[in-house]
């Protein structure tokens, strides 16, 4: 019957914003599904409605209007029901920085109803999956921000949900640490068909993890699909070039506007991003049309569609520029 | 609901011993008060109908409330601790009990009153206070000092859940706290109050609180006041303490 582990639909929230103020809507009608099984990346900048949206849906808030299953169950009418098959790792740190990384297991897997004796295995478990074992009695507050990250995923996992909720597992985190928690959650969605739903700003972390991508702006998905899939939707190469000053004017912008096959333009600082139908015919003329003004280049370079330049497409402005804004 | 207060406790008594520091001082604080206010009145007040009994004797039971009172105000920090990091919200997103998560916090709170009660009590009757009452008194005492750490646990729990604010959490939680312990009989008997002070007392749970501990410690108790005075202070700590469970769907609309 259910083959959508999570179906959202028509989800609105807003939040109220001081007297003066008319509420914020964070989430202005939003509609997602996972299938089964499925990891589904919800990419979007700060502040687009994210942990919103995976507020309402582990029931930990609720939605103005709109419906959402979860596991075949509704958050509002079944919250409970939601709770026992789900996994919440929320965007902050949510272990108990005074007990020990065992303890914070121990406790979490009682609370869902685990025995005192089937608790601790499952925890020295997933101690042993998440390479802290060594670390188990120790308490959190001197394990590092990698570990403690490792941690929270662990305690999302103790009672084996079925749709596990990861709300930006690694912001905040080095390299390395990433590349280490990436492993282990592409490792988990390979395994008993547990469905994760997680957020991310990286867009690299949703090519790299997620099998489907939903895009969020503003409270709304404004494209969804396969990375492949939306990438594969934006015909042409990106073309970038890097100018010598900035474009203050838009003289550059103009210009390049009237070559034939060049897309959409956006200027950032000294760069300027544009869609064009063929790489390999842009660049000369380009190059050339440059020339002929004597507008100083750095570089032009050429490339297949990015998650960016789908981002682009589908809210008019570039990844980097939403973030810089929000 | 049982089983979860019984981990939620366990996880709050772990996290406090692991605080020596903050043990010591939840320790030492009452017997300075104790110690000090028994210094500065003792000259000063003439108690009249106190013949025989010393004021230390009278200003003990008293302290025990103001610490119940006082350390309980910030009950309410763990809370916002777990709010600011992640903890409460994959709480609230899990099957605990909401009355589990409250009563947990709040079993271990009313035990540092419980270690506080006794300790004061050990002060006072070390500095020569002597009670009548035996150890019906004691208990009754210990009860009733428990109940308003519990009630005033839970409102400040509640303040936090509806402030999320540390520096909002301590300073609403100050402002109630000290209007209450000098709108009572606990360091001036009624007698010696003006006439205001007694009429707000009687509406002041931690002197409720206050007579009963006395009464049921005096030589010939008015047993009529003290169940009636800790009978208002039970089904006050029991509507605080579901008000203040209300407040985690308060927090929930509210992320
Ligand atoms: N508890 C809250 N109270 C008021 N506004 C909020 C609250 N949580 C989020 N918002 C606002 O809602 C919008 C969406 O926030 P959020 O879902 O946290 O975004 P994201 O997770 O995508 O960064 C933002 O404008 C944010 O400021
Ligand atoms: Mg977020």
């Amino acid at each position: 019957m259910a083959t959508y582990a999570v179906e959202a639909v028509d989800l609105v929230k807003t939040y109220p914003a001081g007297r003066k103020n008319p509420p914020l809507r964070a989430l202005d009608g939003l509609t997602v599904s996972v299938g089964e099984g499925v990891v589904l990346g919800l990419l979007g900048p700060n502040g687009a409605g994210k942990s919103t949206t995976v507020k309402i849906l582990t029931t930990l808030s609720r939605a103005d209007s709109g419906s959402a299953l979860v596991a075949g169950y509704d958050v509002n009418r079944s919250p409970d029901r939601v709770r026992r098959s789900i996994g919440y790792v929320p965007q902050k740190s949510s272990s108990d920085p005074m007990a020990t990384g065992l303890e914070n297991l121990v406790l979490s897997g009682r609370i869902f109803g685990l025995s005192r004796q089937e608790s601790l295995q499952r925890a020295r478990e997933l101690l042993d999956r998440f390479g802290l074992t060594e670390h188990g009695d120790r308490p959190v507050k001197t394990y590092s921000g990698g570990m403690q990250r490792k941690l929270d995923v662990a305690l999302g996992l103790v009672h084996r949900p079925k749709v596990l909720f990861l709300d930006e597992p690694t912001t905040g985190l080095d390299p390395e640490a990433r590349a280490d928690l990436w492993n282990e959650v592409v490792r988990l969605s390979g395994q008993e068909g547990l469905t994760v739903l997680l957020t991310t700003h990286y867009l690299e972390e949703a090519d790299r993890l997620a099998g489907q991508l939903a895009i969020v702006d503003h409270g709304r998905i404004v494209a969804e699909g396969t990375p492949e899939a939306l990438k594969a939707s934006l015909r042409g190469d990106s073309v970038h070039v890097e100018l010598v000053d900035p474009d203050t004017d838009g003289t550059v912008r103009a210009l390049l506007g009237q070559l034939p096959g060049i897309g959409e333009i956006v200027v950032e600082g000294n760069t300027l991003r544009a869609r064009v139908d063929r790489g390999a015919t842009a660049v000369p003329a380009v190059l050339g049309a440059l020339e002929d003004k004597a507008i100083p280049v750095v570089a032009v370079t050429v490339s297949r569609p990015s998650l960016d330049d789908v981002y682009l497409q589908h809210t008019g402005r570039s990844f980097r520029v939403a973030e810089e804004a929000a | 609901m049982i089983a979860h207060t019984g981990l939620v406790f366990g996880r709050w008594m772990r996290a406090s011993y692991r605080q020596p520091a903050l043990i010591a001082f939840t320790l030492v604080q009452p017997a300075i008060w104790l110690l000090l206010f028994g210094q500065l009145f003792q000259g000063v007040v003439r108690l009249p109908g106190f013949g025989d009994s010393s004021y230390i004797a009278f200003l003990t039971p008293g302290i025990v409330m103001m610490t119940a009172l006082m350390t309980s105000g910030w009950s309410g920090t763990s809370f916002v601790q777990d709010m600011e990091r992640g903890v409460m919200d994959r709480m609230l997103a899990s099957p605990v009990s909401r009355g589990g998560l409250m009563a947990g916090q709040l079993l271990s709170n009313a035990t540092t009153t419980l270690i506080q009660t006794i300790l004061v009590f050990a002060i006072g009757i070390a500095a020569g206070a002597r009670y009548d009452g035996g150890i019906f008194g004691y208990l009754v005492t210990i009860v009733a000092s428990m109940l308003v750490g519990t009630a005033f646990g839970s409102l400040s729990n509640a303040v936090a859940l509806l402030t999320r604010q540390q520096e909002a959490l301590i300073g609403i939680s100050q402002f109630v706290s000290l209007p209450l312990t000098f709108m009572s009989s606990i360091m001036i008997d009624p007698t010696v109050a003006p006439h205001w002070v007694n009429v707000a007392a009687r509406f002041n749970p931690v002197d409720w609180a206050t007579i009963a501990a006395r009464q049921s410690l005096a030589a010939a108790p008015d047993w009529s006041s003290v169940s009636r005075h800790c009978l208002y202070l039970l089904a006050f700590t029991l509507i605080v303490g579901w008000l203040s469970t209300r407040a985690f769907r308060t927090y929930q609309r509210s992320v």
